[in-house]
């Protein structure tokens, strides 16, 4: 396989929300949901996202198709930018970039039939005349494994893997090359689950579409993503191949975050060492000086309470942003040389 | 690209049924809305009273104004079912004379304030730059004090209108004019409500996804889904129109005195209420169950639009 074409690129990506407080309602901080994310995206890949809850992960999927008014940086799409795009100009690259919602009750209207849904589309982009528009419709319905049938019935007539479906009939309507998956199947039944994903990878292989999964089930995305990137406050920490990621995590939130993903087998579990992470999450509004985890970190050094670490490529392929990796820190500083193996053992040792 | 993908467990297991036919969307909302009994007992008594104020004049012609002075104060009888007023005027030709009236100023002054009002709320809600200009201009209006409005507005107005419309005419449009913009805010306060949080919903984020613009927004995922609170407020504003408008017979700002209308009739038989009670029912009767009909055709018709709720 030759190297593949970067369809999406995100530079310094920065989504703050405003607080207004007082009596005139001034702006009096913000709220730094995407705070300076950098990441591509290859043609034909599956990158997911993760991270915990309030992380920033749906707000930097939302970001990306521009459904916010981004605060800072860049989303090239083929070359394009979002970010500066007008309305207009907007408008004709929508057919480009779908998205799939979290909550199949609510991404769909309760007032239009299933056929109108998935048709609305096709009426605002193309021209197509009635009948052709209800023969895609059917074609769409029967590519994600919708009884034709049902065209005439409202949303609440469905369950939610079949809500699920029309999402994603809806999604593919206009052909897109990319979609944002925003936890399709956070609000699923674990049966459910398997379909709607097995189903996003059928599409993926006949259609060629390439896919930002978000999810914060880590065993999900070990299946469905080619790559990982792990979010945390704002900020993406560590972005690597998912094989190496999952094997060998280079920083302390991602070892923590699969640490907690339980284990089938009880023997295994109960020899399990878990990070257990103390404290809360930060709030975004106010986040901590230095690196976003330093308040949590089981190996916080001093440098990571003032200096914000780089987000750079740690190995070939593999970007992490700790101060561990930095090789001139760890050298001064604290255990010469530790590499990122080492590193695990260490910690789940000291940590009971 | 047709042919069924793999993981396709509803499809494969039913694929021999036919689609179904499209049914319109009227149809399923009337079927729905026969099963709601109230609503169907009131949408027959409005239709009757309907067809009471239109064909009622050419099956009982005696005219309205007529005195008849030796008649006057009379109970029901053959000749005069409703009986008569003090000046002998027959009360059933009165009545229907101005139901006529009454019901059109309702329902013109309803729709003009709901129009008004889900305008202003709709535009108020979805456009937060709209929003505080709007709504502040909402809370201006609630701040008015409402009758010496009414005696401004129809004494710079009346004589206009009047000439320019026909005395009759020109005090119809002045009335409904003056009812409909002032009874707009409580519809315009709950629109926006309920555009605010519609506004937020996932359906809204995906048709934007999609490309769809604001005005299409508006139309196709905002107003069908805040159809029931529009609805409700309709069905309030005609019976606050109906009586709003007696009020200002009343105090002889709306309609001539000679001109019946069902506030005006309610008004002018409480002077005679010891002496002959059934005058105050007749019209009092006809505003009420005119009300309550209205309501509850409101009520069938908020659930009959409603999909969740059709079918069940």
């Amino acid at each position: 396989m030759s190297t593949p074409r970067k369809l999406v690129e995100v530079r310094d990506l920065k989504m703050h929300f405003p607080i207004r407080g007082g009596l005139l309602r001034r702006i009096v901080g913000a709220v730094k949901a995407v705070d300076g994310v950098t990441f591509d995206i290859l043609e034909g890949e599956t990158l997911g996202l993760v991270g915990e809850s309030g992380c920033g992960k749906s707000t930097c999927g939302r970001a990306l198709l521009r459904l916010y008014e981004v605060s800072g940086g860049s989303i090239l799409i083929e070359g394009a930018d979002i970010a500066e795009a007008s309305p207009e100009e907007l408008r004709r690259m929508r057919p480009k970039m779908q998205m799939v919602f979290q909550d199949p009750q609510a991404s769909l209207n309760p007032r239009m039939t299933v056929a109108r849904i998935i048709g609305e589309p096709l009426l605002e982009h193309t021209s197509l005349s009635k009948a052709e528009r209800e023969e895609r419709v059917y074609e769409l319905m029967d590519q994600v494994g919708l009884n034709r049938a049902f065209a005439n019935r409202y949303p609440d007539a469905f369950s939610g893997g079949q809500r699920q479906r029309i999402g994603i009939a809806r999604a593919l309507a206009l052909n897109p090359r990319f979609i944002v998956c925003d936890e399709p199947i956070a609000a699923l039944d674990v049966s459910i689950q398997a379909q709607v994903v097995n189903l996003l990878e059928d599409l993926q292989d006949k259609l060629g579409l390439t896919y930002l999964f978000i999810s914060h089930d880590l065993s999900m995305v070990r299946h469905i993503a080619d790559r990982v990137a792990v979010m945390y406050l704002g900020k993406i920490v560590e972005l690597a191949p998912r094989e190496p990621l999952y094997s060998a995590p280079l920083h302390p939130y991602t070892q923590a975050l699969l640490s907690a993903v339980p284990d089938p087998d009880p023997a295994i579990a109960a020899r399990r060492q878990r990070t257990i992470l103390t404290g809360d999450v930060p709030s975004p509004a106010n986040p901590p000086k230095g690196c976003n985890f330093c308040t949590r970190c089981p190996q916080v050094m001093d440098i990571c309470r003032s200096v914000d670490p780089e987000f750079r490529e740690v190995a070939p392929g593999r970007f992490a942003a700790c101060h561990l990796l930095d090789d001139t820190v760890s050298a001064s500083g604290h255990g010469p040389g530790r590499g990122a193996q080492d590193q695990k053992t260490n910690q789940q040792g000291s940590m009971t | 690209m047709t042919e069924p993908v793999i993981h396709n467990p509803v499809g494969a297991a039913q694929a021999a049924r036919l689609p179904e036919k499209a049914r319109s969307q009227w149809r399923d909302v009337w079927d729905q809305f026969r099963t709601h009994k109230g609503a169907l007992t009131g949408l027959g008594f409005f239709v009757f009273i309907l067809l009471a104020v239109i064909v009622g004049p050419l099956l009982w012609d005696i005219d309205p104004k007529y005195i008849d002075i030796r008649a006057r104060n009379s109970g029901p009888s053959l000749a005069h079912p409703f009986g008569t007023d003090q000046l002998g005027r027959d009360t059933l030709a009165r009545m229907i004379a101005g139901g006529r009236t009454s019901v059109s100023v309702g329902l013109m002054a309803m729709a003009l304030s709901l129009v008004l009002g889900t305008f202003i709320g709709v535009l108020a809600g979805y456009f937060r730059r709209l929003d505080g200009l709007f709504m502040r201009f909402t809370d201006l209006f609630l701040a008015l004090p409402l009758l010496p409005l009414l005696l401004v507005i129809i004494l710079l107005f009346r004589d206009a209108l009047r000439s320019a419309f026909g005395p009759e005419a020109g005090i119809f449009i002045l009335i409904v004019g003056v009812i409909g913009i002032t009874s707009w805010m409580q519809t315009a306060r709950i629109v926006r409500g309920d555009v605010l949080a519609l506004k937020e919903r996932e359906f809204v984020l995906a048709a934007r996804s999609i490309g769809t613009p604001s005005r299409r927004m508006i139309t196709r995922h905002i107003l069908p889904n805040v159809m029931s609170p529009i609805m409700v407020s309709a069905t309030l504003g005609i019976a606050n129109a109906i009586i709003t408008e007696s009020a200002l017979s009343f105090l002889g700002l709306g309609f001539p005195s000679d001109f019946p209308t069902w506030g005006r009739l309610l008004f002018d038989s409480t002077d005679y209420l010891q002496q002959y009670p059934e005058r105050v029912m007749w019209p009092g009767l006809a505003i009420s169950l005119t009300v309550l009909s209205v309501n509850y055709i409101g009520d069938g018709l908020r659930d009959a639009l409603d999909p969740r709720i059709r079918g069940r």
